[in-house]
């Protein structure tokens, strides 16, 4: 029987691994995989929550995210596109211009 | 008869505000004579009051506004003009309006002729706001200005630099300037407590609250306040130990000391006994302490002055024998004569001053007496003026000196304090002898100037005739003292001799004249065919000792000044550098490193970013499941 900390676990699993990416990863485009795979690993944590307590607003609240996520996607992809226009490259070693 | 007291009050602060303004700028012969003219409408309204107090026997007290209203303390800016204030305010007025017209030829080649009227006539109001005041709190307001005053006055000459001892005892005008500042500054702790000691047993500051509540003080109380109080007399009035800035307070220029000497400044701590006689009436041995101590400081002061070889300290010395007798008279009980002789006094002594300023512009500022000689030809006005004053000092009748002086001998006599009698008498020859060795060395005998190239010149006439109502006063103020008896126990205890005395006055007296005619006597013989000087003498330790003013600057120098000197800089070098600084500095180090390292973490790269905000995160979110559980 799958109950709700199989759930738990695996949105720990995911979150996990999107933290790892963001913090490893050095192409820009792969970060962003990493933070959408943060969000979702929320929205299956949000779900199953929202499950177990016959509480609707958790599903709401997953549902808000993948709006925002869809919004967040669509201009983040743009602003990547410009910046590999005028860099040529992605990789943020080679990005890194303001140095303090 | 209100707006009088603030005329005469505020037309000082007038004038010094006008000259102020003018400071940093050429000299104007107009700022003086302005000035000269303020002080002679104080003078008049000064006169004016002086007369109405006389008229109708009752003092005129006025409230400017209320100045410290705090909880139960109440302190307003209040004056009062009665017979004590009145007196005082008409002796300051008239003897700083000579100086002040002095001051226009005596300064007149000097490049800050504006700011030094500036200075003088802020010293005047200074010294009517002490004498005004009706609380201790505006005595103190002033007491202070006056020492402020006195600074920049005997510093006027800042610019000069500092010399050895042995070639000028007061060293540099600054050293002088510093010397009286922090003297007095000693003396106003005395001061301060007495006046707290005052309110928290009273509640009040005002003269009258004060003094009617005298008798419900207990009389360890009026003994400590009495004895605060006089500490700070003491400074201001130089007396012993605090008196070795009077003298050196002669670099001031020359109309300053008169002002200093006369007026302003040293008669404040006689007024203020005056002031606070009902405190010292009920406080015997303190009174009796300040009588002694007055008497050894006439005799002290007057043997240093029989030695000593510059014009200006040799009368520097009078004032504080004089001060002395002052203060005998005052801690015998005789209040009024005291006040009396402050006054007669502080005629003479301007005057004095003021001839020793004609002499000293005319010998190119040579002070020594052992360079001049023969002067009464070159100078005669200023002869005639230093050697009636000097008579007037000396005490012979029937000029002002003697009235005033013999009557504070004669108190001693009536107390029966016979060793404080035959001092004074004995100071009294002193004093006629030294004057005239003065006034026969500077004027008399060989023209012994010639040797330096000093081709000496009478003072402008203007000066010598606005010299002339001091030289008036110091022959005629005498006259006065059966009436200024009258007129002054209105308020201050009616001193009376006994019968006993009475009977031997005339006796007395003439003791006291032919022990004075014979120091006269004495100096013409040796000093009137000119300069004598015998190495026998000059080497001999008594001789020494006195020049030397008794070696007590040298000790204090030594005993206070030098470890003082190192303390400070021991604190400096350890304490202050090693400890308080390194504190401060080691502060901002911390910082200023901690800002270099962490400066490494601004790379540029979003990556690094990233991580650091993961770090922080997760030690956030660390910090908080901690703060959870526990």
């Amino acid at each position: 029987m799958i109950g709700l900390n199989h759930y738990l676990i695996l949105s720990g699993i995911l979150f996990t691994i999107g933290l790892i990416g963001v913090l490893r990863r050095r192409n820009l485009l792969m970060l962003f995989f990493s933070t959408e795979i943060m969000l979702n690993a929320a929205n299956v944590a949000f779900a199953a929550i929202s499950n177990f307590y016959h509480d609707l607003s958790g599903q709401m609240f997953a549902f808000f995210i993948v709006a925002i996520a869809a919004s967040e996607v669509a201009i983040g992809l743009g602003l990547l596109i410009l910046v590999y226009k005028k860099e040529n490259t992605l990789d943020l070693d080679d990005l890194a211009s303001m140095k303090g | 008869m209100e707006g009088l007291v603030y005329i005469a009050l505020f037309a000082p602060l007038v004038s010094s505000l006008f000259a102020g303004s003018f400071a940093m700028t050429s000299k104007k012969q107009f700022v003086g004579v302005i000035s000269s003219f303020l002080l002679f409408t104080s003078f008049v309204a000064s006169a004016i009051l002086g007369y109405h107090v006389l008229a109708t026997n009752e003092a005129i007290h006025v409230k400017l506004m209320d100045w410290i209203v705090a909880g139960d303390l109440n302190i307003p800016f209040g004056f009062i003009v009665d017979q004590v204030s009145v007196t005082m305010m008409f002796v300051v007025t008239l003897v700083s309006t000579v100086v002040h017209v002095y001051s226009i030829g005596y300064m007149d080649h000097d490049k800050s002729f504006n700011r030094f009227f500036s200075y003088l006539s802020a010293f005047v109001f200074s010294m009517l706001v002490l004498v005004m005041s009706d609380n201790f709190a505006g005595l103190f307001i002033g007491w202070e200005g006056v020492g402020v005053c006195s600074w920049l006055l005997i510093g006027f000459w800042y610019h000069k630099a500092d010399v050895a001892r042995d070639i000028n005892p007061s060293i540099s005008p600054s050293w002088a300037a510093n010397e009286a500042f922090i003297m007095n500054r000693i003396a106003d702790l005395g001061m301060l407590i007495g006046i707290f000691i005052i309110y928290w047993n009273v509640g009040s500051l005002q003269y009258d609250v004060v003094f009617n509540a005298i008798p419900n003080m207990t009389q360890i109380v009026l003994t400590t306040a009495a004895i605060a109080l006089f500490i700070g007399a003491m400074g201001k009035s130089a007396q012993f130990p605090l008196h070795t800035w009077l003298t050196d307070a002669m670099e001031g220029p020359t109309p300053v000391s008169a002002l200093i000497h006369a007026a302003t400044m040293v008669t404040a701590g006689v007024f203020l006994v005056i002031r606070a006689n009902p405190i010292f009436e009920v406080t015997p041995d303190v009174s009796y302490f300040i009588a002694a101590l007055g008497t050894f400081v006439a005799f002290f002061a007057a043997s240093m002055a029989l030695v000593n070889r510059d014009l200006k300290r040799i009368i520097a010395f009078s004032t504080l024998s004089q001060l002395g007798y002052m203060f005998a008279a005052a801690g015998l009980g005789a209040y009024w004569i005291a006040l009396f002789h402050l006054g007669a006094h502080a005629f003479f002594k301007a005057l004095l001053f003021l001839g020793a300023g004609n002499v000293m512009h005319a010998m190119d500022g040579e002070l020594d007496i052992f360079k001049m000689g023969g002067l009464k030809k070159k100078m005669r006005w200023t002869y005639m003026y230093m050697g009636l004053a000097s008579l007037t000092l000396a005490g012979i009748p029937p000029l002002a000196g003697f009235f005033s002086k013999d009557a504070i001998i004669e108190t001693a006599f009536n107390e029966g304090s016979l060793i404080l009698w035959a001092m004074l008498v004995v100071t009294a020859g002193m004093t006629a002898f030294y004057s005239f060795r003065q006034v026969f060395l500077t004027f008399h005998g060989d023209e012994r100037y010639h040797e330096f190239g000093i081709h000496p010149h009478e003072m402008y006439k203007y000066v010598l005739i606005g010299m002339s109502p001091l030289a008036i006063l110091a022959v005629i103020a005498g006259f006065f003292k059966d009436g200024f008896n009258d007129f002054i126990i209105k308020i201050l205890p009616n001193y009376q001799m006994s019968e006993h005395t009475h009977h031997l006055a005339l006796y007395l007296g003439l003791i006291v004249l032919a022990v004075a005619v014979s120091g006269i006597v004495l100096a013409y013989i040796k000093y009137n065919k000119g300069l004598v000087r015998s190495e026998k003498t000059e080497n001999s330790f008594i001789y020494k000792l006195l020049a030397n003013q008794y070696y007590i600057p040298n000790l204090y120098e030594a005993v206070i000044s030098k470890p003082y000197a190192e303390l400070s800089k021991l604190m400096w070098k350890n304490v202050d550098m090693k400890i308080v600084d390194a504190t401060v500095d080691g502060i901002a180090k911390v910082l200023y490193k901690s800002g270099d390292k962490s400066r490494g973490m601004q790379s540029g790269n979003l990556s690094n970013y990233l991580n650091w905000m993961a770090i922080g995160a997760i030690v956030l979110l660390v910090v908080a499941i901690l703060s959870l559980v526990a």
